[in-house]
């Protein structure tokens, strides 16, 4: 699905957590919650929320996550944009909500709605806000030390959301940050959701290999916007014993605009 | 010399073990180590060839275009070809099963009394299994590709549909022709091992019976056979012996011969990164009445063996764009990984993911859908843009589905991963996340009884620490923050 242009920045966002947030990074969630305020909008986190319907759906049971997307879109009334911490669960519900509802003569005309209504959180916050992160920072009291980071992508933020440049334009547009490449970067982490469970061996040995290159290129840590990759690159290198530290793109943010170094 | 032998040793499993062969593929840091150099270099290659991203984008939606095309009038398309084939002296066979194929070859090779066959590079031919097939009935097949070669001297399968050898290294062929080929010093020189492949080779296209070859693109308006290649081998094949067989799925007809242009372009560019092969060979019949060479009967074997069940399904019908470059396979990060070999199916990575289901029934085959990160590396490099990863996921969903459900299109093999324990944990999983009131409880629990978290998590925990929920969850930091602004 195209996404929805706006002329004027939206005032009002809806902020869509994320099943893998809610649990385990819930700080992620609310730095997004946190980054979208400074920025001048007013968000809404309907409380019914749970999780987009992406699991069930890749792993082929479509009728769950038919059921579990409509009781997601069941909460997003108003007109207002969808923000999502996460390129793997905007891409689900941009790119497969419309076909999973293809057939469906009321919900799937939702579907689409939504659909283009859908962003992924730095997508957002640099294409739609066009926030001026510099100047945000500028306002910030204490200036952070400097600091190496790389970027993981996640394949859906890549390929099927194409938010990469945005990552990349926020972090370059904060003072003290410098981007450090490592190798294969483009190359899947081994997450997949539940291929990580079904084929164990392979999705290891992918990221036994992304923990590797991302220790060799030097950074002072990892920082992704999308959960699920943090979590398997984080618990990777913390079972092979390896001093990388990990963390969500929206929480990395707001520390920085807060003048606070590492967490 | 060992290629004598009329029978091979089979070396696929039932891919039925994919799983015990990934783990031993990774275990084998050699394996990896060669695969992962080879997929770099082949990457590169390919880049560089298209330095200019609009014109790949451009060349790309064309290339998707035929190909959709010609899927689109696919029954009309082959009466053409058959018509104008027949029209120019090729005679043309139908076969729906490999068995089928086999027995239409052999047919041909024992009316002509034909004790040996040359062969050109040809999936299809793999696909069908003809070397046993005809090895067996005590006819020689000597493949003539010099990957090929190396693979059928080493008694193995092809590893990559465009480079059969690709895991062996030069010193792996410089043993192997030194042990096989009679007479042969053992040397690693690239130059010195391709010549003394050729050598042996040479007198093997004059003295064989049948030449058979595969099939790039099959025009149907022209009746032209067209065929890439690089060593001048297949054009040999195809016109030294008095007979050329070739073979193709029924897939690999265009309509017209200007649209084969794009598609050759992206084929060769894609696979080995190079504008164009050293050979692109249009076979339109026999020899004629006052011509000096080329074959006195050519054959064409129009394959479907499965195909007509993805040509069936909207969705899955995109199976059949592909051109077979083997890009999907050189970017993926677990083809790069296991190689081909660990598949079990003739076409390994993620072309043959897609469409071995078809070709043998999701039963033997249900391993391959999930073996896939659904990164979507494949579906961004693939010249026809075959949606994979939308593909995958289909496949999964019909091997999920319950057997016993009548669906419009049934797959063979339907339900091959149904199991009721699965089947219990998402309902759980769906009652839980799509119940506001039943999710509140299932989170509170979740962070209450964080401490309790499983410290083995399936296969998670065999490489990665245990999963622990926060201590409380985004809903209840939400909820917090809505109570501080009351
Ligand atoms: S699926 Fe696409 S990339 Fe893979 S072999 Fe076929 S045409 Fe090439």
């Amino acid at each position: 699905m195209e996404k929805r242009i706006y002329p004027a920045p939206p005032q009002q966002v809806y902020l869509f957590g994320t099943c893998l947030i809610d649990l385990f990074v819930p700080e992620a969630g609310m730095d997004a919650l946190r980054l979208l305020e400074q920025a001048g909008v007013a968000v809404d986190f309907p409380m019914g929320q749970s999780c987009c319907g992406q699991p069930a759906y890749t792993s082929g049971n479509e009728a769950s996550a038919r059921t579990v997307a409509a009781a997601q879109m069941a909460l997003f009334q108003e007109d207002w944009p969808i923000v999502v911490p996460s390129g793997s669960c905007a891409g689900m519900m941009r790119h497969h909500w419309p076909k999973l509802f293809a057939a469906d003569p009321v919900l799937g005309p939702r579907a689409k709605v939504l659909a283009e209504r859908t962003f992924e959180l730095t997508e957002f916050l640099v294409e739609v806000l066009k926030v001026d992160f510099a100047a945000l920072h500028a306002q910030s009291t204490v200036a952070p030390p400097p600091i190496k980071v790389a970027l993981h992508t996640s394949c859906s933020a890549r390929r099927e959301m194409g938010t990469r440049s945005h990552g990349l334009a926020l972090l370059r547009a904060l003072p003290g940050v410098e981007l450090v490449e490592q190798k294969n970067e483009a190359e899947c982490c081994g997450f997949g959701g539940v291929f990580s469970l079904k084929h164990p061996d392979i999705s290891g040995a992918m990221v036994a290999d992304k923990t590797a290159a991302i220790e060799a290129s030097g950074c002072d840590q990892l920082v992704s916007a999308d959960a699920g990759c943090l979590c398997n690159i984080g618990h990777a290198a913390e079972h092979q014993g390896r001093a990388l530290k990990v963390e969500h793109l929206a929480s990395f943010v707001a520390r920085r605009l807060r003048g606070e170094a590492q967490s | 010399m060992s290629t004598q032998t009329t029978t091979q040793p089979l070396q696929f499993h039932p891919s039925a073990d994919f799983k015990n062969r990934s783990r031993e593929a990774l275990a084998d840091t050699k394996l990896r180590q060669n695969f992962r150099g080879a997929m770099d270099f082949l990457r590169g290659k390919r880049s560089a060839q298209f330095p200019d991203e609009n014109e790949l984008e451009n060349l790309r939606d064309l290339g998707e275009a035929v190909r959709k095309h010609a899927l689109r009038n696919l029954p009309q398309l082959l009466e053409k070809l058959e018509t104008q084939l027949t029209a120019n002296g090729v005679q043309v066979h139908w076969a729906e099963t490999a068995e089928e194929a086999n027995a239409i070859i052999h047919g041909i090779a024992v009316g002509r009394g034909a004790k040996s066959v040359i062969k050109g590079k040809s999936m299809a031919s793999e696909e069908i299994e003809l070397n046993d097939y005809l090895g067996e009935r005590g006819i020689t097949c000597v493949e003539s590709d010099m990957g090929e070669y190396v693979v059928q001297l080493a008694h193995e399968k092809p590893s990559h549909i465009v480079m059969p050898a690709i895991h062996k290294t030069k010193g792996d062929i410089a043993e192997l022709f030194h042990e096989e080929i009679p007479d042969t010093p053992y040397t690693e020189d690239v130059d010195e091992l391709i010549q003394i492949g050729r050598k042996t080779l040479r007198q093997m296209f004059v003295d064989a019976d049948i030449g058979l070859s595969g099939v790039n693109f099959a025009i149907a308006e022209t009746g032209t056979l067209w065929l890439v290649e690089n060593e001048g081998n297949g054009r040999l094949s195809t016109t030294i012996p008095n007979t050329h067989i070739a073979i193709m799925g029924i897939e690999k007809v265009v309509e017209k011969l200007e649209q084969v242009i794009p598609l050759a372009s992206l084929l060769t560019r894609s696979a080995t990164g190079q504008a164009i092969t050293t050979y692109f060979n249009l076979i339109s019949g026999p020899r004629r009445p006052g011509e000096l060479d080329g074959p006195r009967e050519v054959h064409l074997v129009l394959l479907d063996n499965g195909r007509s069940q993805a040509f069936e399904d909207a969705e899955l019908r995109a199976t059949l764009q592909c051109i077979r470059c083997g890009a999907c396979m050189n970017h993926c990060p677990v083809y790069a990984r296991l190689g081909g070999h660990a598949y079990g199916t003739v076409y390994p990575g993620p072309i043959g993911q897609i469409i071995s289901p078809h070709l043998l029934g999701l039963d033997d085959t249900r391993d391959l859908p999930t073996a896939s990160s659904l990164c979507g590396a494949c579906a961004e490099v693939c010249p026809v843009r075959i949606p994979i990863p939308q593909l995958l996921i289909r496949l999964r969903t019909e091997a999920q589905r319950n057997p016993g459900e009548a669906v419009a299109h049934r797959l063979k093999g339907q339900g091959a991963s149904y199991s009721l324990g699965e089947q219990l944990v998402w309902k759980f999983w769906t009652g839980a996340y799509a119940h506001p009131s039943l999710h509140r409880i299932f989170r509170w629990l979740a962070t209450r009884l964080r401490a309790f978290a499983p410290k083995q998590q399936m296969g998670w925990t065999r490489f990665r620490t245990p999963l622990q929920p926060a201590e409380r969850s985004l809903h209840d930091l939400m909820a917090e923050r809505k109570g501080n602004r009351l």
